[in-house]
């Protein structure tokens, strides 16, 4: 028998813990999934077992994490962990695989706190053994208290100089931080400077990472071109341009990062719509006030909304919840609103200095359209130079180029390639993202053994036996 | 007049047609749909079969022998020209049998179509162990298999990219995002797409696949295609485990175990479903117990194109002539026939092969 | 002798034995497999079925799919497994064409 729950959340980050623990106060039967071992999400990743040094070193905003954490726990939510999560079916049939068994949970309503993925960024080298994402230096530190020695950081955005902040905390300060965002991009960013005013306590809070970078004495390249990861069979330096001048800086370690955007999978997998965000520079799906997308019963809370950060992502939870639990009868429609009306205000002061962030760290930009020989879909090893020849045969969306090429169709099913693909097909054929368009995606959602598939079989179980 | 030939459809049988007609020296034009269109030639098995087809139809069996005879110059005649490869073995297909008696009915089955065929039906029967022997893999569950020689198997995505290059490099235009909403005939014909741009020709193959069902009729077709749902597999590239393919499982050419495929009739709904993505699972891991620890990496759904009799329809509009409807349920097995054999049907030649017994007339209520 | 590694282990957990790749390796207990495995001086994971090249984890987050390795004949992702005793790791078995290489 299948458990059957008012609401199912997918990912207990910030947007699914304070969703969660809401919807339980307000009476709804909640079931979590995360496919990690505890609850955090990225920011707040591992957050209850991280020590009192790995505290002091990640800063107060990854400890505030232990709120959300204890709430979930109190809450009595029951949340199932290391659950990943492959399938979405039928409003709802969730199927999860849990230590190499396959299992599922029904619910009326699903709420997708599924976050984001840091944004491709494929230049030439990226695929050698030593370069990772930015994110993933952070999650190495986090989880881990694993810290890389020498490393460069690479790349635009605020996340960049947490992450570098951090490592010069962690006693390991980057070799060097290799940065793409240019003047021209800060005095264009100017113009959202009421907006950054509103979110100052973030600008304070950047400009005070900044000077611990820079007491650190961490060599910053700003403004670089034509970057490339060189080495044989693992990365052993990074190579561009500053200033006109070529540079090489000798590394083993190389960290990636220009931005993150939505991670759209399951959202996509249950054919909710999405749209171009072009400030962000990725689609993102289309929802009402609360987060319900166009798909009944679907809602979408946090990054995987639109990329707002972790106390956006927050309040957006609880708005979800606070709808749920009025279409549930929980609530009435006037409290309701007027427990949103504190939240919506909240939300606002989150979003306000995301015109700025957008406009002064853009992605850089001979990584959203890279050159022929780079790599850019990294599971079947596609190159941008073979998307632009099937943009020649005709095709003019994604769906094509998978079929000839085969960008997508690996493990990672297309969340390290979907959006240059995209991209470079736009470019191509004189389209716009949207008339591109985007993977279908399907499940499997994560790969799984067909043993468990087979397990859930109930035909041929009973035929066997 | 634009062009020789519209087609309309550039799915495999489309493009398969066009490279034909392109090859005689005729000028054609392609115009198929958008990006998110059905399209069953990008997710079908990649199996270019013989066995078990055409059992109450001779010349349909005959038909896929014809064209699986000549698919290896053809695929060799395309990557020859592109430079792309089109990865193909013909080295014979199982059918797995699970009881003695499926075995022993199909068997009977065959040996009345072989007698039809004049004994050209090359196959042969394989106990448990026998077939062991071949599959080292094989599953205890799995009795026997039929072993036909005629049965192999290709890559049909790169088998379509090959064609799209090699239709535009024999001169073909190929107009993609268009959908055709109508076709006149004035005089020569006239095609409409829904973006109002406009095509006029000698002649029209319709080849939309299941687009062929509203715009079938529109041109004096009857048109009675149908969508069946197909969900198949695809595991993580493998060391070799496989050796011939089967209807049950294949090796392809990178690695990848496929495994295939349900037959639904859910309309156009091209979802995959877990039930679904259970049932095949079970049924691979009892063909292949090893495939239990393989990870599934990706699957999707697929609508086959089936008329009333699964057959192939060839049809010259009797209302436009000069417009012909081509459409089968097998468009990977029949692509060489329809590269090599259909264009002097299709130009009414002296050569032109005998496809009476695909005609629309088989539909005609009595 | 213990591989160099540019990672480097901020806290000391008790430790327990694994192998990799048939070599005996002694893990923080319970700690995430891939950052283990990097501190250890684990430098490439797997080889890409299509090239043969090298690969390591990217993401730490299971997106990614480029720290597969095999345990009990199944391929797994390095990042979301925790470090137990006696787990034995190798390579995945893809058909990668080198996938003895170190
Ligand atoms: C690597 C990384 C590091 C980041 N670090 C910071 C930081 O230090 N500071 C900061 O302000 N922002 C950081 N961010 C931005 C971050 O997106 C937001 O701050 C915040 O974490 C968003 O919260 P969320 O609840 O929307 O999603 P997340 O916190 O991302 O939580 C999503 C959860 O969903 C789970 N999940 C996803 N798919 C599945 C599935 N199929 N099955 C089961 N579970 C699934 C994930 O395991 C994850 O726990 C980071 C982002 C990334 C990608
Ligand atoms: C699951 C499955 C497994 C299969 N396995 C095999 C196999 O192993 N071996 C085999 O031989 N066959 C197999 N098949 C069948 C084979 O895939 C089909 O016979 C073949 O792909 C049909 O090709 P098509 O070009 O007619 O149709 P499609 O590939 O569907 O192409 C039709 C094209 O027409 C276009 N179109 C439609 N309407 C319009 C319009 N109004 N205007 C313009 N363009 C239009 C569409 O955009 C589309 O590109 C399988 C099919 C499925 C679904
Ligand atoms: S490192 Fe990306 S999935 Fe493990």
């Amino acid at each position: 028998m299948l458990m059957k729950r008012d609401l199912a959340i997918i990912g207990a980050g910030p947007a699914g813990m304070a969703a969660a623990a809401l919807a339980a106060e307000l009476g709804l039967s909640v079931t979590v999934l995360d496919e990690q071992p505890r609850a955090g999400g990225q920011i707040y990743r591992d957050v209850d077992r991280a020590s009192p040094a790995r505290g002091t070193i990640l800063g107060a905003d990854y400890t505030d994490g232990r709120r959300l954490t204890e709430e979930l726990r109190r809450s009595g939510v029951d949340h199932i962990t290391s659950a990943v999560v492959w399938a979405i079916e039928d409003a709802f049939r969730i199927s999860y695989t849990r230590e190499g068994r396959g299992a599922q949970v029904e619910a009326d309503r699903v709420l997708l706190a599924t976050g984001a993925l840091e944004r491709p960024m494929p230049i030439p080298g990226w695929t050698l053994p030593g370069v990772m994402t930015a994110g993933a230096g952070q999650i190495l530190l986090k989880q881990s208290g694993v810290a890389a020695r020498g490393s460069v950081l690479v790349g635009a955005g605020p996340l960049l100089y947490l992450i570098a902040a951090q490592m010069v905390r962690a006693g390991t300060p980057p070799a060097a931080m290799i940065e793409t965002q240019t003047l021209g991009d800060m005095i264009r960013a100017l113009r959202h400077v009421g907006g950054a005013l509103r979110g100052w306590p973030y600008m304070a809070k950047g400009l005070k990472m900044l000077a611990e970078i820079k007491r650190a004495k961490v060599p910053r390249y700003t403004g670089a071109t034509q970057i490339a990861v060189e080495g044989e069979g693992k990365a052993e330096a990074v190579t561009f341009t500053h200033n006109g001048r070529k540079q090489r800086i000798p590394c083993e370690t190389v960290f990636l990062h220009h931005g993150v955007v939505p991670n759209t999978q399951a959202a996509r997998s249950l054919g909710v719509s999405h749209i171009w965000d072009a400030p962000q520079a990725a689609f993102a799906p289309v929802l009402d006030a609360w987060g319900e997308s166009d798909a009944a019963g679907v809602f979408i809370a946090g990054d995987g909304a639109g990329i707002g950060g972790a106390k956006a992502a927050e309040y957006a939870g609880q708005l979800a919840a606070l709808k749920i639990a009025a279409e549930t009868n929980r609530l009435s429609t006037q409290d309701r609103d007027r427990k949103a009306a504190p939240l919506r205000r909240a939300l606002a002061g989150e979003l306000a200095v995301r015109p700025f962030l957008d406009a002064a760290y853009p992605p850089f930009d001979a990584a959203l359209t890279p050159a022929d020989s780079t790599v850019i879909c990294r599971c079947e090893e596609v190159t941008a130079g073979d998307i632009r020849s099937y943009a020649k045969l005709g095709c003019l969306g994604p769906n094509q180029t998978k079929a000839f090429g085969r960008a997508g169709m690996g493990p990672c099913q297309g969340r390290y390639c979907g959006l240059t693909v995209t991209a470079l097909l736009a470019d191509a054929n004189g389209q716009s993202a949207d008339e591109t368009g985007y993977y279908r995606i399907r499940p499997p959602l994560k790969p799984v053994t067909l043993s468990e598939l087979a397990a859930m079989d109930e035909t041929t179980q009973d035929a066997a036996e | 007049m634009e062009t020789d030939y519209a087609i309309i459809g550039g799915g495999v049988v489309g493009l398969s047609v066009a490279w034909g007609l392109l090859r005689r020296g005729r000028t054609v034009t392609v115009l198929d749909g958008d990006d998110g269109s059905f399209r069953a030639s990008r997710g079908n098995f990649g199996l270019v079969w013989v066995q078990s087809k055409g059992m109450n139809q001779p010349r349909y069996a005959q038909w896929s022998q014809q064209s699986a005879a000549i698919w290896a110059d053809f695929a060799q005649e395309v990557s020859g020209n592109t430079g792309k490869s089109i990865p193909l073995e013909q080295n014979g297909g199982y059918d797995f049998h699970f009881s003695e008696e499926t075995l022993e009915e199909t068997v009977a089955k065959y040996e009345i179509l072989k007698a039809q065929l004049g004994g050209d039906y090359p196959y042969e029967v394989l106990g448990h162990n026998a077939l062991r022997k071949e599959e080292p893999h094989i599953g205890p569950k799995v009795v026997g298999a039929i072993l036909h020689y005629q049965d192999g198997h290709a890559n049909p995505l790169k088998l379509l990219v090959a064609l799209a290059a090699d239709v535009r490099r024999m001169g073909g235009r190929v107009l993609t995002g268009k959908t055709v909403t109508e076709v006149t005939k004035p005089d020569g014909f006239r095609i409409t797409c829904a973006d109002g741009t406009t095509v006029t020709s000698g002649k029209v193959v319709l080849s939309a696949g299941l687009g062929a069902a509203q715009l079938g009729p529109k041109m004096g077709f009857k048109a009675p295609v149908r969508p069946q749902r197909g969900q198949v597999l695809i595991t993580e590239k493998l060391p070799k485990l496989i050796n011939r393919p089967s209807l049950i499982a294949r090796q392809v050419d990178e690695g990848g175990i496929q495994i295939g495929a349900t037959n639904e009739e859910v309309g156009l709904d091209d979802r995959v479903t877990q039930p679904g993505l259970s049932g095949l699972a079970a049924k691979a891991i009892a063909a292949y117990p090893a495939l239990a620890r393989a990870q599934l990496v990706r699957s999707w759904g697929a609508l086959r194109i089936l008329s009333p009799d699964g057959l192939p329809i060839y049809q010259e509009s009797p209302d436009m002539p000069g417009a012909y409807l081509v459409t089968c349920h097998s468009g990977i097995t029949l692509a060489a026939a329809h590269a090599r054999l259909l264009p002097d049907w299709l130009e009414g030649t002296d050569a032109a092969p005998d496809l009476e017994v695909f005609s629309e007339t088989r539909f005609t209520v009595s | 002798m213990k591989p160099a590694s540019p990672f480097l282990e901020l806290e000391s957990a008790p430790r327990v034995d694994v192998t990799w790749d048939g070599t005996a390796l002694s893990l923080p207990e319970g700690a995430n497999l891939a950052a283990a495995l990097l501190a250890a001086g684990v430098k490439v994971f797997r080889h890409t079925p299509v090239s043969g090249a090298p690969r390591a984890p990217f993401c730490m987050m299971g997106a990614c799919f480029d720290c597969l390795i095999e345990i009990d004949g199944v391929t797994r992702q390095a990042c979301m497994l925790e470090v137990t005793e006696g787990m034995a790791i190798t390579r995945p078995q893809e058909m990668g064409a080198h996938a003895n290489e170190t």
